[in-house]
């Protein structure tokens, strides 16, 4: 499968960012908010929704920045990492603005971690990824869509597996973080197989 | 340099841009319109502005909630039940609250923001609750760690409480303090002279608040307070009263046993005052000469540690002291403030001798 159409170029790249190349999974980004919010799988899917957003609103922000302002300018290296944050930090407001209006459960149900998203490592790989990856604004947007997506995708499956763990008898000494480190271990592995998946 | 000024003005471009665009989505998403907050049941209605917190909201309308730390979520004292409307708990609320509070629909009114109407409920007396402002008057040292503050009302320049009430003291920033803290100190000044409040203050050792007062507090400064709170006052029966105290425990006694010398109330009651040296005594010439005015009053000092100083008068704790005096509980009613050992182990001498538990009243030191 090779990129000779713009579609398909646009669905392999969203494809790795979500499964070959999973942020978390295969560089182990955005663990925080990852290893506390992934006891039940609403409150993680409502959770990876709203990275899979801020990722994607971001991706495409700090994208045209980087293209049509800082590149030009010759300011691309000196101040990509403090407006990208700042970029991040203003998104990450706005949605828990548009969250807090629209589903206080889901509010509730984030907490703190809402605004922790804009120190969710994971965010800030992205948009630093696609600068180094060397990809328009269009194929950013698809980038951190993809990555958002495989994000959620594996807080997801940790939610899914805790949720089963609780009738399980873990050691005393890994309950908690431990035996989901080991988890998150062994879905890293699995995710490995995906990279002969798309061949660039 | 040209680099630096461009690098200058995109970040500062790009931060303007989107603290307006923040501004504007604020204006529009975070407005909540004007909501009702019914309280106690249709006894007070209240429109405002939503998308703050209850507890600055009601403060904006003039009802002080007790509140410690300042709405950020740690003291746990404003309290409040929400019957209706309440937003879901936070997780901040759940790590304060018990199990019975939550039960009770009790939250923490810094944490709730006013979103849609709601129905609450407070205690009546916090509608009487007022932010005063005032001058300290006079310190007096009325014991080598106990001082007396005088403090004249500025703003508002009256006060109205019931003998036994307490204010909450506001120390101010100073030092290692780096934040307002709230400290109750009971009134100890009897409520006809409605322009100054008087308060008795021990020293206690790295207190955050008595450090304030004993060593930076001068004649003449201003000082903060909200109040009164609380419910320890004497009952509407006619019973005889045994009185417990020790320290500044002293302070809510002072202003009933006034109280009752203006008033004429002729109501049995004896007043056990506990200390350890002759030193740690105060104001016993004041409660004489009100033994003599009242001959229904009596006060009893005694002093645990009194050998060799020449007292001839109580000696022992001020249990033991209590336990020798009172006789006939069932028919009486106990009134006690001082430290939480205190009180905890004199309760138990009163209930020994019959005074009924339920008519045990105290004001506990925390």
């Amino acid at each position: 499968m090779t990129p000779d159409t713009p579609a398909v170029g646009l669905l392999v790249i969203l494809i790795s960012a979500a499964l070959t190349d999973n942020i978390l999974l295969t560089r182990f980004l955005g663990m925080c908010s990852y290893l506390a919010i992934s006891r039940q799988i609403k409150s993680s899917l409502g959770l990876g929704l709203a990275v899979t957003f801020v990722n994607t609103v971001t991706c495409a922000l700090n994208a045209a920045l980087y293209r049509y302002v800082l590149e030009p300018l010759g300011l691309h290296t000196s101040l990509k990492l403090i407006l990208f944050i700042v970029v991040i930090a203003a998104t990450v407001q706005l949605i828990e603005m548009v969250i807090e209006r629209v589903s206080l459960p889901l509010y509730y149900a984030l907490g703190v971690f809402l605004p922790l998203i804009t120190v969710n490592c994971a965010i800030l790989g992205t948009s630093l990824f696609m600068v180094n990856k060397g990809l328009d604004v269009v194929q950013s947007t698809v980038y951190g869509l993809g990555s958002g997506l495989g994000w959620m995708l594996a807080i997801v499956l940790l939610a899914g597996i805790r949720q089963r763990l609780k009738t399980a008898q873990v050691p005393r000494g890994l309950e908690g973080p431990g035996i989901s480190l080991i988890i998150t271990g062994i879905m890293a592995l699995a995710f490995v197989a995906f990279t002969g998946m798309i061949q660039s | 340099m040209g680099t630096v000024l461009l690098a200058a003005l995109v970040s500062g471009a790009t931060s303007g841009i989107l603290a307006v665009l923040l501004v504007v989505a604020e204006r529009y998403l975070a407005d909540y319109g004007t909501c009702v907050v019914d309280i106690n049941g249709g006894s007070k209605r209240l429109e405002v502005q939503g998308g703050k917190t209850l507890l600055a909201t009601l403060m904006q309308e003039g009802i002080f909630i007790p509140s410690a730390c300042g709405g950020r979520g740690t003291c746990a004292y404003c309290k409040v039940k929400v019957r209706e409307g309440g937003p879901p708990v936070a997780p901040t609320e759940t790590a304060l609250l018990a199990a019975a509070d939550l039960a009770a629909s009790v939250r923490l009114s810094c944490q709730v923001k006013v979103r849609n109407g709601l129905a609450i409920e407070i205690p009546e007396s916090l509608f009487l609750v007022k932010q005063f402002t005032g001058v300290v008057e006079r310190i007096r040292d009325l014991t080598h760690d106990i001082k007396g503050l005088r403090i004249r009302l500025v703003d508002p320049p009256a006060i109205e409480f019931t003998p036994g009430q307490y204010v909450q003291l506001e120390t101010p920033v100073y030092g290692d303090n780096p934040e307002p803290v709230y400290r109750a100190y009971s009134i100890a000044s009897p409520p006809s002279d409605r322009e100054h409040v008087e308060l008795i203050v021990r020293l206690a050792p790295g207190g955050i608040c008595t450090t304030w007062v004993f060593t930076l507090l001068k004649e003449g400064d201003t000082i903060r307070f909200n109040g009164p709170h609380g419910e320890f006052r004497l009952s509407d029966t006619d019973a005889e009263m045994v009185w417990i105290a020790g320290g500044s425990g002293m302070a809510p006694f002072w202003s009933i046993a006034r109280h009752m010398r203006e008033k004429g109330i002729q109501r049995k009651a004896t007043y056990f005052f506990g200390a350890v040296k002759p030193r740690d005594l105060f104001l016993v010439d004041e409660l004489r000469q009100l033994e003599k005015e009242l001959p229904s009053f009596r006060f009893v000092p005694a002093l645990s540690g009194a050998e060799g100083d020449g007292w001839d008068g109580e000696k022992g704790l001020i249990t033991d002291v209590v336990g020798r005096h009172v006789e006939g509980g069932a028919a009486k009613e106990g009134y006690l403030c001082g430290s939480g050992g205190m009180i905890d182990a004199s309760v138990k001498v009163l209930v020994a001798k019959g005074v009924p538990q339920e008519r045990i009243y105290y004001d506990k030191f925390t």
